[in-house]
Parts: C-alpha cells; sequence; structure tokens
C-alpha cells in the first residue's frame, strides 16, 4: 500500500501520547488513583493516602526481607543484601531523577541517559588517571560539562523533534546513545578501566560491610536528590519547570520561556547522569557499554515511581538496588537483572502509572 | 502540542484523491528484482558477496519489523527476542537433535509467534501505549537474554556453533565457504518476505491493521476485531524476523545469547525501516542497502585510514556512530525515510502535472 500514511499521521490516533494515559489506567475508579489524576485534591487526603502507600511498601519490603532469609537460611547474606541493595539504590534513584525529570517536562523518553552517564565515567577516568585529581573532584568538572552538553543537545538536536510522534524522539535519542558509546569505543577502547579511591576501605555498618566510596556515593546521591527536590520546590526556576510539567499551554501563557525551560531541565537531568557517572565510576568496571545497564535501570525505576515524579524515582531506585541484592538470593544462579525486569515488567502491566500514582513533578 | 500534531495531520486527510496503491505493480517489481540479481554472485567477488548477504539479512529483520511497528503501529524495540528464538531454536534442533534448519526455521517462526503473540497480548491486554509498549517488548527480549544465558538447557554464554559437514547440503543449509547458495537462499528468503508483505497488505487482515493503527475507535466502531488484528499482524512481523534468525546461524555458523537477543539486534532491526521508510514497502530493502555496506566501508577505512584519522588505525564504533549519525538526520529531516520521501515528491509532481 503505497499510501500508507507517514508516522506523523499515526499520531492522530494518540494525541495525548504516554502522559494522558497512565492517568486514565488510574482513574479506574480507584480511590487511591484520585491524588494523581486531581493534583487540587485536598491536602490531607493526599498525604494519607501517601502514607497509607508508604505503609503498604514498607510491609512489602519487610515481607520481602523475611522470604530471603528464610531462602538464604543465614541473616548476615540477607543484611548485606539490604546494605548493598539500599546503597546502591540511592545511586540507581539519583540516575533516574534526572530520567523522569526529562520525562515529565519533556515528554522524552530518553535512551542516551546511560549513555550520558558513560560519558562522565570516562571523563572522571581522564581526570584521575591522566591529571591525577582526587575522583570526587571530577564532580566539580563533569556535572558542568553534562548541563552544557545537556543544553545544547536538547537546543541543537531534540529541539527539532518536540511536539512530533514519540517515536521520533525515541530514535532521536537512541541514535546519540549509539553515537555516544560507540565514540567511547573509538577514543578509548573497548578495554575495562577502573577508578580507584585512595585510602578506600571496608566498613562496619548493622553487621554489613560497605567500603567508603560505596557510602560516598550513597550520600552525595541522596545530598544531589534533595538539592534537585528543593530547586524544583523552592526556585522561580523550579516552579517554572513544574508549571511547564503540568500545562505547557499554559506556562507559556504566564509569560514563561517554555523553550528555555525544555533546555534548562535537559541540562539538569543530563547533570545527574554526569553527577552519578562520577560516584559511580570507583564501584563498577568502567567500559563503553557500562551505562547501558544503568539505563535500563533507570527505566525500571523510572516507571516504577511513576514516570515524571522526581520523589518517586529516589523511592523507586532504593526498591529496585533491593530488588536486585535480593533477587539474587530469590533465583540463584541467575543474573540479577532478571528479578528487576521480572518486577518491572508487573509493574508496567499492573500499575503503569507507578507506585506512586502521577505526580506533577 | 497535541493541537499541532492535528493540523500536521490534516493536510493528508483533506488532499482530494489518494492514490491508488498498486500491488500487482509491486509484485512485478519483486519478481524483476529477483530475476535480476540471481547472477549477481557471478559479478560479485567473495568478499562483497558477503556484504550482500549481510544486507538481505538486515533487510528480512527490517521488513518483520515494518510489519509490526510500520504497518501496524505497534513500536517494537524488542524484536531481538524473535530474532533470537529464531536462532535459538533452530539452533537446538539442528545441533541436539540433527533436525534441517528448514525444519528449526518453521518451528522458530512458530515459537517467535507464539511468544510474540502472548508478550502482544499481554501488553494490549494492559493497554500499553507508545514508550511503555515499546518497554515492554524490550524488556521480554532482555529477559530472554538473561535467561538464555544462565540455562543449561541452552549452552549458557557459550551458545551454540553449528556443525561442519563433509559436503554441501541444501537440506541443511549448508555450502561452501562464500558459495553464491548462501546469496540465492538469502534473496529467496528476503523475497519471499517482500511478498508475504505485500500481500499481507493487499489482504483483509492488513488493511484491518492499517485502519486500527490510523485510528483505533473508528475501526473498533466498524466492526474490525482491533485485538485479533493487532495479534495477527504482530505474529507475522516475529516471524518474518525470526527467519532471519534462523538463516543468520546458519551463514555465520555461530549464535550466543548476545548475538541473538541483544538490544543492538533490536536495533539492526530497527534502523534500516527507519533511514528507508517506517511503513513503506521497500523502505526497509532501501535502508539496508544503504547500512550493509557501510560497515565494511569503515572497516577498509580504519585499515589503512588517511593521516589525520591515524590514531583510529584498527579501533572499532566507528560504523555505528555512522549509523546513529544517520539516524538523528533522518529522523529530523526526512522523517518518511529515503523512499518515502522520493515516493512523496513523486506524487506531489504527478498531482501537479494532472492539474
Amino acid at each position: 500500500m503505497s499510501s500508507a500514511p507517514d508516522s506523523s499521521a499515526r499520531a492522530v490516533e494518540d494525541p495525548d501520547s504516554a502522559v494522558a494515559e497512565p492517568a486514565e489506567v488510574a482513574g479506574d475508579g480507584q480511590p487511591e488513583g484520585a491524588p494523581a489524576t486531581m493534583p487540587a485534591a485536598p491536602r490531607a487526603r493526599w498525604a494519607r493516602s501517601v502514607w497509607v502507600r508508604v505503609g503498604i511498601g514498607a510491609v512489602l519490603v519487610a515481607v520481602a526481607v523475611l522470604v530471603a532469609y528464610l531462602r538464604a537460611g543465614n541473616g548476615e547474606v540477607v543484611g548485606q543484601a539490604v546494605v548493598t541493595g539500599l546503597l546502591t539504590g540511592g545511586i540507581y534513584g539519583l540516575v533516574a531523577m534526572g530520567l523522569t525529570l526529562i520525562f515529565g517536562v519533556l515528554d522524552i523518553v530518553n535512551f542516551a541517559h546511560g549513555a550520558f552517564l558513560a560519558l562522565a565515567l570516562y571523563i572522571t577516568v581522564v581526570m584521575v588517571n591522566e591529571f591525577g585529581l582526587y575522583p570526587y573532584l571530577a564532580l566539580l568538572i563533569s556535572v558542568p560539562v553534562m548541563f552544557l552538553l545537556g543544553a545544547a543537545v536538547q537546543r541543537f538536536v531534540l529541539a527539532g523533534a518536540m511536539g512530533k510522534p514519540l517515536e521520533n524522539q525515541l530514535l532521536i535519542t537512541l541514535g546519540l546513545a549509539l553515537l555516544i558509546d560507540n565514540g567511547l569505543l573509538l577514543f578509548f577502547g573497548p578495554n575495562p578501566q577502573s577508578v580507584d579511591i585512595p585510602g578506600d576501605q571496608g566498613v562496619q555498618i548493622l553487621g554489613a560491610v560497605a567500603t567508603v566510596s560505596r557510602l560516598l556515593a550513597f550520600g552525595v546521591a541522596l545530598l544531589l536528590a534533595a538539592l534537585i527536590y528543593l530547586l524544583l520546590q523552592r526556585t522561580r526556576l523550579g516552579t517554572a519547570i513544574r508549571a511547564v510539567a503540568a500545562n505547557e499551554a499554559g506556562a507559556q501563557l504566564v509569560g514563561i520561556d517554555t523553550r528555555r525551560i525544555f533546555a534548562a531541565t535537559f541540562a539538569i537531568g543530563t547533570a545527574c547522569a554526569g553527577a552519578a557517572g562520577v560516584l559511580v565510576a570507583p564501584l563498577v568496571t568502567i567500559e563503553p557499554t557500562t551505562g547501558e545497564l544503568f539505563n535500563i535501570i533507570a527505566f525500571v525505576v523510572v516507571v516504577l515511581g511513576g514516570m515524571g515524579n522526581v520523589v518517586g524515582a529516589l523511592v523507586g531506585g532504593l526498591i529496585i538496588g533491593l530488588t536486585e541484592q535480593l533477587g539474587a538470593l530469590y533465583l540463584p544462579g541467575q543474573s540479577p537483572l532478571l528479578s528487576v525486569f521480572i518486577v518491572f515488567v508487573l509493574v508496567l502491566f499492573l500499575r503503569p502509572q507507578g507506585l506512586f500514582g502521577r505526580g506533577t513533578t | 502540542m497535541s493541537e499541532e500534531r492535528g493540523t500536521v495531520a490534516a493536510p493528508d486527510t483533506s488532499r482530494s484523491e489518494l492514490p491508488k496503491p498498486q500491488w500487482n505493480r509491486h509484485l512485478l517489481v519483486l519478481a524483476g528484482l529477483a530475476v535480476v540479481l540471481i547472477p549477481l554472485p557471478l559479478l560479485l567477488p567473495g568478499a562483497q558477496q558477503s556484504v550482500a548477504v549481510r544486507v538481505l539479512i538486515f533487510a528480512l529483520m527490517a521488513i518483520g519489523w515494518n510489519v509490526m511497528s510500520g504497518f501496524g503501529g505497534m513500536f517494537s524495540f524488542g524484536h531481538a527476542a524473535y530474532f533470537g528464538l529464531g536462532a535459538y531454536v533452530s539452533a537446538y534442533l539442528l545441533v541436539n537433535h540433527g533436525v534441517s534448519p528448514w525444519i528449526g526455521m518453521v518451528a522458530g517462526a512458530i515459537v517467535a509467534a507464539l511468544f510474540a503473540v502472548l508478550v502482544g497480548f499481554l501488553a494490549l491486554r494492559y493497554r500499553l501505549k507508545g514508550a511503555y509498549f515499546a518497554l515492554s517488548t524490550f524488556a521480554f527480549a532482555e529477559m530472554l537474554r538473561l535467561v538464555a544465558i544462565n540455562s543449561d538447557l541452552v549452552n549458557r554464554a557459550v551458545g551454540y556453533t553449528v556443525p561442519l559437514r563433509d559436503e554441501p547440503s541444501w537440506w541443511y543449509m549448508q555450502f561452501e565457504p562464500g558459495a553464491p547458495q548462501y546469496f540465492h537462499l538469502a534473496l529467496g528468503l528476503t523475497v519471499a518476505a517482500l511478498a508475504i508483505s505485500i500481500l499481507f497488505l493487499r489482504s483483509r487482515v492488513g488493511r484491518f491493521s492499517v485502519a486500527v493503527r490510523d485510528d483505533e475507535d473508528a475501526a473498533a466502531a466498524l466492526g474490525i476485531p482491533v485485538m485479533r488484528t493487532k495479534l495477527t499482524t504482530i505474529a507475522l512481523s516475529a516471524a518474518i524476523t525470526s527467519v532471519a534468525g534462523t538463516f543468520y546461524v546458519q551463514y555465520y555458523f555461530f549464535v550466543d545469547p548476545d548475538v541473538a537477543f541483544g538490544s543492538s539486534v533490536s536495533i539492526q532491526a530497527i534502523l534500516p525501516a527507519v533511514i528507508g521508510g517506517v511503513a513503506t514497502i521497500w523502505g526497509p530493502v532501501i535502508g539496508a542497502l544503504v547500512l550493509g555496506p557501510l560497515n565494511d566501508v569503515t572497516a577498509t577505512l580504519l585499515r589503512d585510514p588517511p593521516e589525520a584519522l591515524d590514531f583510529l588505525q584498527g579501533r572499532a564504533g566507528l560504523d555505528v556512530m555512522i549509523y546513529a549519525v544517520l539516524l538523528i538526520l533522518i529522523v529530523l529531516l526526512l522523517p518518511q525515510g529515503v523512499y518515502g520521501a522520493i515516493r512523496d515528491r513523486l506524487q506531489s509532481s504527478r498531482a501537479r502535472r494532472r492539474r
């Protein structure tokens, strides 16, 4: 059929794209979905339903830990898994915060997020191994560089696809991811690299062992997450970002320069990946494809926390960190990622609006 | 944003007369091409023949992807699952039970189609759309990869190596290395897949599928069985891509979880279709013609680089970088793809002449 309508015509099928969809699902008459669809709902009710959900979540986590204990039959193993899981989860949360922010405001499913993280990893490698910089000081370079890169990418590449069908943006970010990953492969080669923290050692916490670098990464990730939250809630820029996420046309009407906000949001999201890259550099083997793994996990976290929900992303990160570690106990011999995907698919099918519904950032 | 999309589509519907699809002409062109290409191996030296085969494998994968994501409008980011199932089922049957790859190909296609229907049913049942749908297909492909890596049944990360035979055999799809039969086999499979996709579009289900893609509610209101139409489309798409997987194993003698189910495989199914033109019959083939040889061009370039690029000698990655730039440029500048853009230009100039 040579007259098959092209992809731009196809977009008519779902003019509201994926954003409206979860809200619709949430509105199926479950009372708990209400705060997601009606941001103006009374605050008390909203708070209560959040606490109910936090309670349910806590119970589920407790059950998961208990079952893991019964399966492993060894408290130390489970304790170690919980501590490692939570510490890693904090970093997943930071990565996912950037991704979810971009999704919430620009409506872009950003496949290049992991690649940005990989780029930050290599910035760290170069800074540490070539210039002898202390690893965490690479933050001072990586974050601004990634911020500018994000702004440039949004301005010069993605801006041309704003408002186009979802597939177009997905394909462009996919192209960016391939470009960055293979650029790293081209310049640095496939050999794994590593970053050592001088004087890194194990520390006892709650009967489990964690390295100082892991603890630091967790702490800084939480700190940065809090900063982003404050930025969104307390500053003019943050208010503008939230306004654009809630209603683009409305934001334009009250005089917000949406193009600037789009660029700023993408830049902040990318800077999150930049910060996370420096923080995980001492913890992982650094290869051009390392970013892919984080990309996959960040997607899972974002869907779990609700696309566009920044706090949800942090909580989702902790949950996925735990899932990965406990999953290794549930399904011994399988890749820990498998349990992450099982949770992912379940969440996609049962609660596509995420555990916390879809808040307006 | 939604208003903008509405206006973009509006001129299409208001166009006074839509050109009539000419199935027979497409089929005739296809038959002509097939005949013309048969003597190609005689003209090409051995190394370039393998490039031609790779082009055909790319085309086959993309033709399959195009059925589901182009004509069916369901964006798949997990066609590696179907490619991999085609590869693994046939390899398993051949290596462990000595079953001919022809039977393995049919078995692989059936398994892939069933898996696709299951995944598709779940995704559609829970009304996943857009990004969520794409992510769910991706998740299932990754799960297959992870399961394959950790299953003794399919040799874990090692995968399968196809046993070598003493003499060439059509029944076991094995010939002398670089034999023209490989090209003919791939050509036959690709031509068959193209013919099937043309016939599919001409068929009732195919027209239903396009109608459902363009307006699901209107289609349902006309009594089109939406779910059944979508699942049929998905099954056909998976089956075509799985055939590419089966052929891949027989041609390269080897398969492992990353080669079969890796996310790069899904990307390889998407790229030719997007570059050539999504939802066009010839788009995937044209895209494959662009992408297939790139690999060798860059490899040659890097083996003996010009002075300025000396430091890149022997490095990998440049070919995919070029794919990536092409992909971004095509999506930004020619969202209809190469074939789609040419076709639209021809149609509009023809319409002007008529006026």
